[in-house]
């Protein structure tokens, strides 16, 4: 199937005091239709940058995408004009945030900002587009969502709140489904609620979707591919069954180490990567996990390594193979 | 909401006895007296006027007196007498024929023939029509400007806008005050320099009964000089403001759903922005409103903002009672406004 979405040579800095702060460096991926892709990484690493940056709502200044494209449906989303892109947002690729708390509008009601994005891309009257936000509402399972339209959002609890996000997002059927660590501020419970109601509803819709998380184990039984983010970089890409498998970067590795699995016999410490990400004041020269990594040797440290296919889908961008512990030839 | 505003207004009465009680103590703990001259008066005379109004009584019998006088209603069947200035109340209401009376201020130590009443009566409404009109240009020059400085942030059009800011701030009435005098009403003779165009009777109390070019040329020059300050203050907290609110996430959330810069302002930066703004109104009103000295000293208005200053140098001790509890009556009800207006804008606001 044809890429919906491909994304080449992104890269996004930011001006600071001290200079620039290179958040995204050279980022490659693509999204097929239908598709659920992962990114994961610690936080920091430039997962939001780059969604943000295709849908050009860093802000700039002090952002600024400095190199690539993002091509949606033959045209660039990074060349588009203001009006064009606008278009594009919240009607045909949406984005839902992390914290549901701070992500509405505290003196609008919900149902005014639900049926925004229908009255401004579909033409809705303010009337039917209320009305088809109860319907949406409903979709993702708020209770009397009739008698809800008037409440305001800190009417809402956490939970409830990341729903009415989902169905705002949602509103006007996007072909992409953005979420940018959508259960990051919620409760255990609440997060599966909220992974199952994605699930449900891109079953019934149809909608790719790009779930940003650090947290691996969320996305095990949600994503197709995951990509894994370090240092403004991807730097393992893989279907997600290899990926958990049989991971070839030794951060992948250690996100996984950290992650406690259910299917495990034996008792296992879980251990956590030492050492913190990096804030990148250059563009990486070398391997930007390098400092915290246990394989690393003298070529880590001298050149980057660029991502390289091994059997087909799996990519990695490493010197070592970890396998062996050896340079990889 | 009416439970709300009744409890803040019985609120209101605690805070004026509070106001009242630290405004009598600390007036009489100050040297001197009303009578005191420069060449003393005789002591026959000294004690006629002490006796006539009663400053030789003890503090706490006077001050028990001037409660009973300012705050208990009167129900008598005597019509007022406007002869008998220790008699002047500020509400007359006839039923019948019995007269409720209340709010006697007293009379004032420095005229023989007038009451603190006159003065809220004659001077008060002059200095409110100043003040909400200084109110007026300063949130019409204020808020815009804010808002034009906030939306093109670090341009030529924020630090123009600023600019004029700092000089309203900088620019003392003093200063502007006489210098629109000079251009305006003495170089090109387009406005009279001095004076003021509404007199008594005032519909309601404090409106003039005649708008017209010759009531607005008396008050153009002054209430601009006036809300100048104040439009400043209002235009750099307004800017501050909005440049917070459009950082918020739910600007971002606005932007991700497609929507025009210009509603993403008006619709979601707008009213958010406005509720810091709102908060300094009411003191600013509060304060324009009771009488501003400067101003009116130099626009030759016969307003109330003297009686501030004069009363407390004369140990005019009725009308420094008088002015200052007018002053917080307006302070309390202008804050209830605020409030009320608050939690229009942000519905997370309960009255409780
Ligand atoms: N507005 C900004 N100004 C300066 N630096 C920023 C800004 N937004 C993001 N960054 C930097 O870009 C890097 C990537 O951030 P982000 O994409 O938000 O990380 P995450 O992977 O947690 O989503 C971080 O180092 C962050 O400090
Ligand atoms: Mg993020």
């Amino acid at each position: 199937m044809a890429d919906l979405l491909n994304v080449q040579g992104l890269e996004t800095h930011f001006r600071v005091r001290e200079g620039y702060v290179h958040a995204v460096n050279g980022v490659d991926f693509h999204l097929k239709e239908g598709e659920t892709l992962g990114i994961v990484g610690e936080s920091g690493c430039g997962k939001s940058v780059t969604v943000m940056s295709m849908l050009r709502l860093i802000p700039v200044p002090p952002g600024k995408v400095v190199a690539g494209t993002a091509m949606y449906q033959g045209k660039d989303l990074l060349k588009m004009s203001p009006d064009e892109i606008r278009h594009i947002r919240g009607a045909q690729i949406s984005m839902i945030f992390q914290d549901p708390m701070t992500s509405f509008n505290p003196v609008l009601t919900i149902g005014r900002q639900v049926a925004e994005p229908l009255e401004i891309h579909m033409g809705l009257s303010r009337k039917a587009a209320l009305n088809r936000a109860a319907e949406m509402l409903a979709m993702v399972g708020i209770p009397n969502a009739k008698d809800r339209l008037n409440d305001y959002p800190h009417q809402f609890s956490g939970g409830m709140r990341q729903r009415v996000m989902i169905a705002m997002a949602l509103t006007c059927s996007p072909q992409i489904l953005i979420a940018d660590e959508p259960t990051t501020a919620l409760d255990v419970t609440i997060q599966a609620q909220i992974v199952d109601l994605v699930k449900r509803l891109r079953d019934e819709l149809g909608m790719a979707i790009i779930w940003i998380t650090h947290d691996l184990g969320i996305i095990a039984g949600l994503a197709d591919r995951v990509n894994v983010m370090y240092g403004g970089l991807i730097i393992e890409a893989a279907p997600v069954k290899p990926l958990y498998a049989a991971p070839l970067h030794p951060y992948t590795q250690g996100l996984l180490h950290s992650l406690p699995r259910m299917d495990e016999t034996e008792q296992r410490r879980l251990v956590s990567i030492d050492g913190l990400p990096p804030v990148l004041m250059t563009k990486p020269t070398s391997c930007p996990f390098a400092p915290r990594c246990t394989f690393a040797y003298e070529r880590c440290l001298q050149e980057n390594p660029p991502l390289i296919n091994l059997d087909g889908n799996h990519q990695v961008a490493c010197w070592v193979d970890t396998k062996t512990g050896r340079p990889r030839e | 909401m009416g439970r709300y505003v009744v409890r803040r207004l019985l609120y209101m009465v605690v805070v004026l006895l509070v106001v009242s009680f630290i405004t009598f103590g600390l007036m009489h703990a100050v040297p001197g007296g009303p009578f005191d001259r420069e060449k003393a008066l005789p002591p026959e005379i000294m004690a006629n006027l002490n006796a006539r109004y009663h400053l030789d009584d003890p503090l706490m019998v006077q001050y028990g007196q001037y409660l009973y006088d300012v705050m208990l209603p009167k129900f008598t069947t005597t019509p007022p007498d406007n002869t008998n200035l220790s008699d002047d109340h500020l509400i007359n209401i006839k039923i019948g024929n019995l007269w409720i009376r209340w709010m006697n201020f007293g009379p004032t130590f420095s005229s023989r023939s007038r009451t603190v009443n006159d003065i809220f009566r004659q001077q008060l409404p002059i200095s409110m029509q100043l003040g909400l009109m200084a109110l007026t240009v300063a949130v019409l020059i204020g808020i815009p400007l804010g808002i034009i400085a906030a939306l093109k942030q670090n341009t030529i059009f924020d630090y123009l806008s600023m600019s004029v800011a700092i000089f309203g701030v900088s620019v003392p009435v003093i200063v502007l005050g006489p210098l629109l005098i000079w251009i305006f009403g003495v170089t090109l003779k387009w406005l009279p320099p001095t004076g003021w165009g509404s007199k008594p009777p005032y519909v309601l109390g404090f409106l003039p009964s005649k708008l017209g070019w010759d009531y607005f040329k008396h008050a153009i020059m002054p209430a601009v000089a006036l809300g100048l300050g104040s439009s400043a203050i209002l235009a750099r907290l307004t800017r501050a403001s909005l440049l917070q609110v459009v950082r918020e996430d739910y600007i971002r959330t606005a932007r991700a759903k497609g929507l025009q810069e210009r509603l993403v302002i008006t619709r979601h930066a707008f009213k958010n922005s406005l509720i810091p703004v709102v908060t300094i109104l009411g003191p600013m009103f509060a304060g324009l409103v009771t009488g501003t000295f400067v101003t009116e000293l130099t626009f030759g208005i016969p307003g109330m903002g003297k009686y501030f200053i004069t009363s407390i140098t004369n140990r005019d001790y009725p009308v420094i009672m008088g002015t200052i509890l007018l002053y917080a009556v307006f302070l309390v009800i202008a804050n209830l406004i605020v409030d009320l207006v608050y939690a229009y804008l942000d519905p997370r606001i309960r009255y409780d």
